[in-house]
């Protein structure tokens, strides 16, 4: 165990945030936020928003299944909105996109439900006896899978005057190599033959699986993950309104009850 | 609607529908970390609605492609996911040589079969 050698320590705060900064483009999580985001990045374009929307979507969202369901719903829902001159066009979609809005928003919320423990989870880690409120507010948004995987991993070794601003610059670093990446990804798709193109789109779908994938250690993540395959395009198919967040309460009740059941009966 | 507004749209939705609803359950993981632990009940089944909301957005994002990827027949496009994944199995459950088979599959498959 690595918990007998000395914490790590720095000689100000600067150095532990560039420390943890240089972690981040070193860490293998840099090539899977560098490919989910060249995908989202390529995505962004087809549906017709801006590199920009993306890198103030990538600050101030920070989680990429929220973000790919942001680009793929909004634009769908809206399109004749933005781009519409006719009154009347605008009134009529107005009309349907508020609860289209209502939709995305609530899969969205749902898809960040998993945020909550992960920042119940990393806030005992990041605080000390002299850590105020608005510290922990940075690294509260910053909280993200590939950054909570790497925190709890590194944490742990640092002294606890030192975490916050190491957890910080890593979080920045992961940051700052995703909004890139989006940049890339979205004029690539931009210049690239329709063939490779595809290819980009296809990062995305393929990294969020594996990675969800890798982090199911237990049944009920597993059973989670092949239920929200299933159900999911069957509800697209069948039509059913509300299609993401039923998915979700059916799979994750479903993969819950199966965990409980388990759990009782050893 | 006058056309900074509309310029400023997709700006606006980004904050009211995705900003806030996501910023949400970080804000109240801060507000009452002290309160619940990572094995109670309903954290941990939130974490198994979240994975499979998750999952259904990467199966959509296969089956029912979009833009490019749409002109890539289905067949190939599950083909070259299972493959991904079972390279991803294969080789020590490495996310990287999972996507890299994958997108090897997914060219090779348009290439050839591509319209």
């Amino acid at each position: 165990m690595p918990a007998m050698s000395a914490p790590v320590a720095f000689s100000s705060p600067s150095a532990a945030f560039f420390a943890g900064a240089k972690t981040a483009v070193t860490s293998v999580f840099m090539l899977v936020l560098a490919g989910t985001y060249i995908g989202i990045g390529a995505l962004t374009h087809d549906f017709g928003l801006s590199s920009w929307w993306l890198a103030i979507s990538t600050v101030l969202v920070w989680a990429a299944p929220a973000q790919v369901i942001l680009i793929t719903t909004v634009t769908t829902g809206s399109t004749v909105l933005v781009w519409a001159a006719p009154a009347q066009v605008i009134l009529i979609t107005t009309v349907t996109t508020g609860a289209a809005l209502f939709e995305i928003a609530l899969a969205v919320t749902l898809s960040a439900v998993r945020l909550f423990p992960m920042v119940v989870a990393l806030m005992p880690v990041l605080r000390g006896p002299t850590t105020r409120l608005r510290d922990l507010l940075l690294p509260t948004h910053f909280t993200a899978v590939s950054m909570w995987v790497e925190s709890l991993r590194l944490l742990p070794s640092i002294e606890h005057q030192w975490r916050i601003p190491f957890c910080n610059g890593m979080s920045a670093g992961y940051m700052a190599t995703a909004a890139v990446f989006g940049f890339v990804g979205f004029y690539l798709a931009a210049g690239l033959p329709p063939l490779l193109a595809g290819g980009l789109l296809f990062l995305t779908p393929m990294s969020f699986l594996m990675s969800t994938a890798r982090n199911a250690r237990m049944m009920l993540d597993k059973l989670g993950l092949v239920l929200g395959l299933l159900i999911g395009p069957l509800l697209t198919i069948l039509d059913v309104n509300l299609d993401l967040m039923w998915t979700g309460l059916i799979g994750g009740t479903l993969a819950y009850l199966v965990h409980r059941i388990r759990e009782a009966t050893t | 609607m006058n056309p900074l507004l509309m310029e400023l749209w997709p700006y606006f939705l980004m904050v009211l529908v995705g900003y806030l609803p996501n910023e949400v359950w970080r804000v109240f993981g801060l507000v009452l970390a002290r309160g619940l632990n990572e094995d109670s009940q309903v954290v941990v089944w939130s974490r198994a609605v979240a994975t499979a909301i998750l999952a259904g957005v990467i199966a959509k994002l296969i089956l029912f492609s979009t833009g490019a990827l749409a002109a890539i027949p289905l067949s190939v496009r599950v083909i070259a996911a299972v493959f991904g994944f079972l390279v991803f199995l294969g080789a020590r459950r490495s996310v990287f040589a999972g996507v890299l088979a994958g997108e090897i599959a997914l060219l090779a498959g348009g290439f050839l079969f591509s319209h």
